[in-house]
């Protein structure tokens, strides 16, 4: 019954196609920034370029400058001083342009992250409810932490240090090759050596460093689940197993962490030390070729030399290191990928929610709020303009539907709901009750059937204004940190705070509100963890009831509310909806008494349908429920 | 602070001293070379004496040696150090929370809890690993690097002295307001998170209510915030780097300068000027490392300081020193209790509790939302203790007992149950980890479980998912209460543990009790008067006190309460849950 929706994709899997990830994320970089990434890599060349000229300056200090001094009576400095002066010039211009550099990047590689979280965020919105019903939460979850994360890495060290790097290289091999063939091929080798050891230990280490992500990522879940449950664990005295439990992930963690570290921790020494190696080689072998006077090799030549020699191992050195948060970068880019990719919500609806008054008993589309909706149809062959007042009709004509195409969960639902109705629907656990209100909202779509709104198929509707007409209040409540007034307020953002109290007040929730530490603005936090499940609801109800909606649809509401209390929220709440459509799913059979039709749902189908009355005289399932006789 | 966490290294303490040590041979190593490399290029090369070039050659050859093991040494036992601390210090951490009281349990989120466990120890982790591969290892190469400056030229040396003064105030300045910044950027990083935690879960809130482009701007406005915080602390990092190669070039110009005087009054030769300008890199380089670690160390004691939070609170309920492992019977008695949350708040939210209980009886709760039913029968099991008065079980008072054998007594099934991914039966031996399959089946027939579980294709092996969202509501109350019974508890609480199920399933339920366990001693909160109308004794809340105790014959005509609860459910009768749903 391991549900295969819910595979555990997320950590540390392999890149599958590493060169289109890294060149996606490339153009993601370069798209927004494309003037800044000119100048920085303009500066990284200045900053290079100086830097050659500065150990150039050094070969040419002692053969050309202090040589020709050594021994003379008045030794002339002036060239000296000049050629002091001059250098000092590239320096302060290598200076500066790393500065311009490294600033200009700390824009870039922020801006990028900043946008890519927008870009996931305004995305993940889109997302079709399936999405979230599908996916692990802590799984979206990570995407934000750690796989945006190891871009920062990346993006503000790895790519200047890689071209800066690459340039050095470059012209280092290219002096090295001015001042002595034999030595520069004799450097080029050992460095051949360093790479393939570096390339080897660094994906030893990078393996260990996706390991440690998945490690982590289990470990995590684990830590999770049991924090979660971590009442039930008190209770059960179940701590001693969970310690055990929890050691064995602990110690694979560390396994693979030790490992990680250590692979990536020796690449620095063993590069070190074979660029040690690398001048020692050079100094002997060049030590002999400047004796021997070979070429017009000099002593000079050779101590500049070798200060290339140490340069063309540091470059090699910094992009080993950078290897290992290219690999994770590379694998956090992928799965942000999967997200952005992942297909939004569609919707072809044209049909729009407006508001309307009555002028001479004609439909007129007004901005300000009448109380009085209007659906306004545009009609797309002739352009003419149709509206049609919100009543609260709806029609389900044989709907099928199911999560999943090969498993169907309801089964040809016949429904209709008239304006001002209040519709019930009863009926065991699983029965398909939530799923009935999860299509009038589209929240997911029916296989087959039709789902008449007012008379207009809702595939019409936009789905921005389907859902505006319909006030809902969930099974599961849900509340955001902030304070109890916002909270509320989320159903119309422009209410003022006498409209929030009075949907408090119709909650019943004022009382405990108000019983608060800081009243109406004590700010809630964690899902509102302190409040009871019962003050949790009524503070969905008043959120509900402040939208004022045109229909209401109370996914078992007041489930947790005591009997009493929900009479008086009850009573409020047929006031407000008096005259308008209300869906109402619950247990309680006080809950769905007075409603003006119940539907008694089993496995997917209605099989009775009518008022209490009707249906007691009926003498079927509900008669049955209800006496608890069996007939 | 410091204290708490040191205390952890415990295991990977010779990794620890071994470390720095290692890497002290490494820098000694690298000192000697460049000063062989000086001897070769002024013994050798210049006098020609190919003899005395190779031999400082293999001289060299052998300490690159001795630097690469050190390096590797050092780089496996800082790996190993680091990691192990880290593991050590996750162990500590979940071993604490499980010491845990309910009271210190509110007091953490779980997502608090989890980024403590896993990012906060990664930055410790990090910050460890470079304290122990840097922090003896740069100074002590700053200290090599200068001495062997002066020994060269004392007079030339003192440029650098110079120039290291210089950076380190100006690195002091610059940094100083760095880990402030990163504080900053850590608090608004984790509401970001947060926020996005909220709307991954509350999806259906946000589009039930079309509020997409609200979230998203709101978002926006929170990740701008933290663009710019971040901008502004990392800002004074990137100066760190022009202004060393800014040092560094000073200090080779003036050393150019100053050398090239001295070596043509014959104070210095070429090979030691070379020599010179080579321990430029290595002392400026130590002065940067210093300056990363500083860096590193002051952005990761905001997680050490949430780490050593967690380590050192310690649980508000605590074994009695000689504690009572036998519980006689499943009585309970209530004397002159109160209760609160907090010791601030002014309303308590028990108030003088006087209650007795006999063993074996069936007690019916019901009340208000909020009139404090759970809150009552937390106390038995000892989950949070009285502010005042006395709770007994077995006629002693519950804080004599050892914490485990009385909950292994006293069985409560929550309000908000859960169960853990794994199998049926692995849920199940939670309550009894040595019960046999028959036992755990012979228990879910009391609860009505059996049916149903019997009907999924891998019966008792059906895999529960992670908040057993693959079972219904109500399944998931019937599991939760076969858990509670496999421990075989004297007394056994029910926290609306069967709001999910239906009417008659819910009288079979009680019935099996009756029947199958009457001598252990039940206790029923509900909302439903069915669920407790054929209880010994029921007891009404109200508000945190004691309204009524009675029979359903007696408050039915005497409480007001009671009676309006009782009409408002008898007019209609019972709920909707068919009998066996699946």
């Amino acid at each position: 019954m391991k549900g295969p929706m819910r595979n555990n994709k997320a950590v540390g899997k392999k890149v599958e196609n590493p060169m289109k990830v890294f060149k996606r994320l490339l153009g993601i970089i370069f798209k927004k920034h494309k003037l800044q990434i000119i100048v920085v890599f303009i500066c990284i060349f200045i900053s290079v370029f100086a830097n050659v000229q500065g150990t150039l300056f050094i070969q040419r200090l002692i053969d050309d400058y202090i040589e020709p001094l050594i021994g003379t009576p008045n030794p002339d400095f002036t060239p000296l001083l000049l050629a002091i002066g001059k250098v000092a010039v590239f320096y302060l211009l290598g200076v500066i342009s790393t500065y311009a550099y490294s600033r200009i990047m700390v824009y870039v590689t922020q801006g990028t992250m900043r946008d890519l979280r927008c870009d996931i965020f305004s995305h993940m919105e889109s997302l079709p409810i399936k999405y979230f019903d599908t996916h692990k939460h802590g799984d979206i979850m990570s995407v934000y932490t750690n796989d945006v994360d190891t871009l920062r890495q990346m993006i503000s060290q790895s790519l200047v240090q890689v071209f800066s790097s690459v340039i050095t290289i470059i012209s280092v091999i290219a002096s090295m090759i001015f001042l002595s063939i034999p030595l520069t091929i004799l450097t080029l080798v050992i460095v051949f050596i360093m790479l393939l050891i570096s390339r080897k230990l660094a994906g030893k280490s990078g393996k260990y460093f996706l390991a440690q992500q998945i490690d982590l990522g289990t470990e995590n879940g684990y830590i999770e689940e049991m924090m979660n449950g971590q009442k039930v664990v008190k209770v059960f005295n179940h701590e001693k197993k969970n310690i055990e439990d929890f050691k064995k992930l602990n110690d694979k963690l560390f396994h693979s962490s030790y490992n990680a570290n250590k692979f990536a921790n020796i690449i620095m020494p063993i590069n070190a030390q074979i660029g040690n190696v690398s001048y020692v080689l050079c100094a002997i072998v060049g030590g002999l070729l400047a004796l021997s006077n070979f070429a017009g090799f000099t002593l000079g030549m050779l101590v500049s030399f070798l200060t290339f020699n140490k340069n063309f191992t540091q470059p090699i050195n910094q992009v080993s290191q950078q290897f290992n948060s290219i690999i994770m970068a590379l694998a956090g880019a992928e799965r942000i990928f999967d997200l952005l990719d992942e297909k939004s919500e569609e919707d072809n609806g044209y049909v729009t929610l407006v508001n309307a008054k009555k002028e001479n008993g004609k439909l007129v589309e007004t901005k300000e709020h009448t109380g009085l909706w209007a659906w306004k149809h545009v009609h797309q062959a002739t352009g003419e303009v149709e509206y049609k007042e919100l009543e609260g009709a709806l029609v389900m004509d044989d709907v099928d539907f199911g999560y999943s195409d090969d498993k169907m969960v309801l089964h040809n639902i016949k429904l209709y709901a008239d304006p001002g109705q209040k519709i019930a629907f009863v009926g065991s656990t699983g029965a398909g009750k939530t799923t009935i209100t999860n299509l009038i909202n589209r929240f997911y779509d029916i296989q087959d059937g039709k789902i008449r709104y007012d008379g207009i198929n809702i595939n019409k509707i936009k789905k921005s204004d389907l859902r505006r007409s319909l006030g809902i209040v969930l099974q599961d409540t849900h509340l955001f940190t902030g304070t109890v007034m916002d909270n509320i307020r989320y159903g119309k953002l422009d209410a003022t705070d006498e409209e929030v109290i009075a949907a408090a007040k119709l909650a019943n929730a004022d009382t405990f509100i108000r019983q608060l530490p800081e009243g109406y603005n004590t700010i809630l936090k964690s899902d509102g963890g302190n409040l009871s499940q019962g003050q949790r609801q009524m503070l969905a109800i008043a959120r509900a009831a402040v939208a004022d909606p045109p229909a209401l649809i109370l996914d078992e509401a007041t489930s947790s509310i005591d009997t009493r209390t929900e009479k008086i929220v009850q009573d409020s709440m047929d006031k407000l909806m008096k005259g308008r459509t209300t869906f109402v799913i619950a247990h309680r059979l006080s809950t769905v008494m007075n409603s003006d039709c119940i539907m008694v749902l089993e496995h997917g189908r209605i099989i009775e349908r009518g008022t209490h009355d009707q249906l007691i005289e009926q003498k079927g399932k509900y008669y049955q429920l209800y006496t608890g006789k069996t007939a | 602070m410091i204290k708490t966490l040191a205390k952890h290294i415990k295991g990977f303490i010779k990794e620890s001293l071994l470390t720095p040590l290692f890497m002290i041979l490494e820098v000694i190593m690298e000192t000697l070379i460049p000063l062989l490399m000086a001897s070769m290029i002024d013994e050798g090369i210049n006098k020609g004496d190919m003899n005395h070039i190779i031999t400082t050659g293999l001289w060299m050859g052998l300490c690159a040696l001795i630097g690469l093991f050190a390096g590797i040494m050092g780089g496996l036992y800082g790996a190993k150090a680091s990691a192990g601390f880290a593991k050590n210090l996750r162990l500590a951490m979940f071993e604490n929370i499980q010491t845990f009281s309910f009271a210190n349990i509110d007091k953490y989120s779980t997502a608090g809890l989890v980024t403590r466990m896993t990012t906060d120890v990664t930055n410790v982790q990090n910050a460890y690993q470079m304290i122990l591969r840097m922090c003896f290892r740069a100074p002590f190469s700053l200290i090599c690097a200068m001495t062997m400056t002066f020994i060269i030229n004392a007079k030339l040396a003192s440029v650098y002295l110079v120039s290291i003064v210089f950076l380190g105030i100006v690195l002091i300045f610059l940094l100083k307001d760095t880990s402030k910044y990163f504080t900053q950027v850590f608090d608004k990083y984790d509401e970001l998170n947060a926020s996005v935690q909220e709307n991954v879960s509350a999806i259906r809130v946000v589009k039930a209510f079309v509020r997409e482009d609200y979230e998203v701007s709101k978002f926006n406005k929170a990740a701008n915030n933290l663009y710019r915080l971040f901008v502004k602390a990392e800002k004074a990092m990137v100066s760190v780097s022009p202004i060393m190669m800014l040092t560094v070039y000073g200090s080779i110009i003036a050393i150019s300068w100053i050398g090239a005087n001295m070596i043509v009054g014959s104070e210095l030769t070429t090979g030691e000027l070379t020599s010179m300008l080579t321990y430029c890199m290595n002392i400026l380089m130590s002065l940067l490392m210093v300056a990363i670690v500083f860096v590193m160390i002051t952005m990761s004691l905001a997680s050490a300081k949430r780490i050593s939070g967690v380590l050192n609170e310690s649980s508000t309920l605590k074994n009695p020193e000689n504690p009572d492992y036998n519980v006689p019977d499943g009585s309970i008695d209530f004397e002159n209790v109160s209760f609160s949350y907090s010791s601030t708040s002014e309303k308590p939210v028990l108030n003088n509790i006087n209650l007795s209980i006999k063993s074996g009886e069936t007690v019916g709760i019901i009340g208000g939302t909020g009139s404090s039913k759970t809150s009552l029968v937390n106390l038995i099991g000892r989950l949070y203790d009285a502010s005042s008065g006395v709770v007994k079980v077995g006629g002693k008072d519950v804080r004599t007992y050892d914490l485990e054998t009385l909950r292994n007594e006293v069985s409560v099934v929550l309000q908000n149950n859960v169960l853990f991914s794994g199998t049926i039966l692995d849920n199940l031996r939670w309550g009894n980890e040595n019960a046999t399959e028959e036992e755990c089946i012979e228990a879910c027939k009391l609860s009505c479980a059996d049916d149903f579980i019997q009907s999924f294709p891998d019966k008792y092996n059906t895999y529960i998912e992670q908040g057993g969202t693959n079972v219904s509501g109500g399944q998931k109350q019937r599991l939760c209460i076969a858990r509670a019974l496999l421990k075989k508890p004297k007394i056994l609480i029910l926290d609306d543990s069967t709001s999910a199920v239906d009417t008659a399933t819910d009288a079979k339920i009680r019935n099996a009790f009756k029947n199958e366990i009457p001598n252990t001693t039940k206790i029923i909160i509900s909302q439903r008067i069915s669920s407790v109308e054929h209880a010994d004794k029921i007891i009404i809340m109200d508000n945190g006190e004691i309204n009524a105790i009675g029979t359903h014959d007696e408050l039915v005509k005497s409480n007001d309460i009671y009676k309006e609860i009782f009409e408002a459910q008898t007019k209609g009768h019972g709920d909707f849950d068919k009998k066996g749903e699946l």
